[in-house]
């Protein structure tokens, strides 16, 4: 486990350092005092059950928090090494994260359009850059072979696990350091989610990659390192094996990961 | 086994008693509507013709046709547009997509309901306090249109910030997520997906201000001009005024002028709302969600 306070100079490789994290929702308190650190290139798994804070510390990284009413956010995100809340520009801030949903949205846009919404929001025009990044995201994220003759058509009347896939290349084609993705199994079938999941362990290679997940097995099968909050509390963070073979520090997480509750 | 209980039985009756009530209440709804058509085509029809609609009144307004009231109102509503629609859908766009829940949101929502309810006589008032003599457009084309402008823009708001709220959450969510200002959302994702219902809403607008009498009364709109207006600084006739005139103050009216009259206008109001229905349609046809 990394210890907290540790100096993040002198640990270069440390992509996400949280430091006394707390959201409050008004007067509610969704999450707090949460200290940990996310490696360089590798996948942080984050388990609880429903309303333990999961998403909620998602929309903190990418300071979505500043576009809901009443969700106040206090303590320290450095992202590489800079503190989120001194970033001059939000929007590139957020360009260097990619986020995916829950339930997939695939806007109603046009297949080819919904991978090449966000370069053309920080300016690209030329159509053959468009076209190569709209193939290289699509392939990425497994999904080019299946779309490659309807680019035309629209993107919120694919199936569900084909959206979730155009999510993940609209969530590429920003070329993002860090890859949010908050329980992007639940409304898609277990071959796609295997298939998301093979892409996720490609991905790692190049950046660096937050999952959020109901599904214990899921954490175990892709991440290095594993979080579990409960009820707006971080309980542990740890290896993720250490966390599945019971050399926990907390009883509470063995119970979770073993099924007892949740 | 599969007998009705005793208390099936009533269940069963009492749906069909309240489903029946309802269907009744339902189309004595249309009574009136068939009603009011009815009459006006038997009386007025008779009248209608090409010249009806394209020639003056003569006679002191017992003969002839319709043409400068129509012309007027034609007039009336599209400067209403022009000065109602621009701010509308500002308006509804900031309180839908920027405003925070504030106390200063809320206080806006509650003018935009209160002026929704204030009575278009109230609002032809204000308009003779503030167009006609405060800015001095004079009684004007001008002074009546913003009159209605200011009449119609809660309802203008209103319909817009329902169609805007009908693009899901999700959409803006993703868009801001992928680094895009609140603007560049609106423009790639929410107004392509809202501008038919904000449409919708601008034309059923427009039938109403077609309609509207008190308003105009006071502000710009005449009993008779031997002239068509020129500009928006000039005196106009207009269709409900004219019905008005010629139901109430001038002798001697043929019965099959009003009729003929209330006719035309409603058949404007009704061609605008089947234009509605139509974009409301074609709308649902190309529902992308």
């Amino acid at each position: 486990m990394v210890e907290p306070h540790a100096p993040t100079t002198a640990r270069p490789s440390v992509k996400l350092s949280v430091r006394d994290l707390a959201i409050h929702y008004g007067s509610k308190c969704a999450l707090e005092g949460v200290d940990l650190d996310i490696l360089q290139n590798e996948i942080f798994g984050i388990i609880g059950p429903s309303n333990s804070g999961k998403t909620s510390f998602l929309r903190s990284i990418n300071r979505m928090n500043e576009m809901t009413t009443g969700m106040r956010v206090s303590g320290q995100i450095l992202f590489d090494g800079g503190d989120i809340r001194r970033w001059r520009n939000v929007y590139s801030l957020r360009r260097k994260i990619g986020v995916v949903f829950p339930l997939p949205v695939g806007l109603p846009l046009s297949v080819y359009d919904n991978v090449a919404l966000s370069p053309r929001l920080a300016g690209l025009r030329q159509r053959a850059e468009l076209d190569e990044i709209v193939e290289r995201c699509l392939t990425r994220a497994a999904l080019w072979d299946e779309v490659k003759d309807r680019l035309d058509s629209l993107g919120s009347l694919l199936s569900g696990g084909q959206q979730q896939r155009l999510t993940i290349a609209r969530a590429l084609s920003q070329d993002p350091e860090l890859l949010l993705l908050d329980e992007f199994s639940i409304a898609v079938d277990p071959v796609t989610t295997m298939r998301i999941e093979d892409v996720l362990k490609e991905l790692r290679q190049e950046m660096t990659i937050v999952l959020v997940t109901n599904l214990v097995q899921q954490a175990r099968r892709l991440a290095s390192r594993t979080a579990f909050f409960l009820s707006g509390e971080c309980v542990e963070v740890g290896d993720t094996e250490k966390l599945f073979t019971g050399e926990v520090e907390d009883s509470r997480t063995q119970e979770y990961v073993e099924g007892k509750f949740g | 086994m599969f007998e009705a209980t005793a208390l099936d039985a009533k269940n069963q009756r009492d749906e069909r008693l309240v489903k029946g009530a309802f269907l009744v209440m339902t189309l004595l709804l249309i009574l009136p509507v068939m009603l009011i058509l009815g009459v006006l085509i038997w009386r007025g029809a008779p009248i209608l013709s090409i010249d009806f609609l394209f020639t003056e009144p003569t006679q002191g307004m017992t003969a002839g046709g319709i043409f400068p009231a129509l012309i007027g109102t034609v007039w009336l509503v599209v400067v209403a547009l022009v000065a109602s629609v621009p701010i509308g859908v500002a308006a509804a766009l900031y309180l839908s997509e920027y405003a925070k829940d504030n106390w200063l949101t809320r206080l806006i929502n509650l003018a935009i309901i209160n002026l929704a309810g204030v009575p278009s006589i109230v609002h032809a008032l204000f308009g003779v306090g503030a167009f006609v003599l405060f800015f001095r457009f004079g009684t004007s084309i001008l002074a009546a249109s913003l009159t209605l402008a200011v009449m119609t823009l809660p309802v203008v708001i209103v319909s817009t910030r329902e169609s805007l709220q009908a693009v899901p959450h999700a959409f803006r969510e993703a868009c801001w997520s992928m680094g895009a200002t609140r603007w560049q959302t609106i423009r790639r994702v929410v107004l392509p997906n809202s501008i038919s219902g904000i449409l919708t809403g601008i034309i059923l607008e427009v039938s109403r201000t077609a309609g509207e009498t008190a308003p105009i009364m006071f502000t710009g709109a005449t009993m008779f001009l031997p002239f068509l207006p020129q500009s928006v600084l000039d005196q106009t006739m207009a269709m409900s005024l004219h019905l008005y005139f010629i139901s109430t103050q001038v002798p001697d009216v043929p019965d099959a002028l009003p009729y003929g009259v209330a006719l035309v206008l409603i058949g404007m109001v009704l061609a605008m709302n089947a234009l509605s229905i139509a974009f409301r349609i074609y709308l649902r046809g190309k529902k992308k969600w």
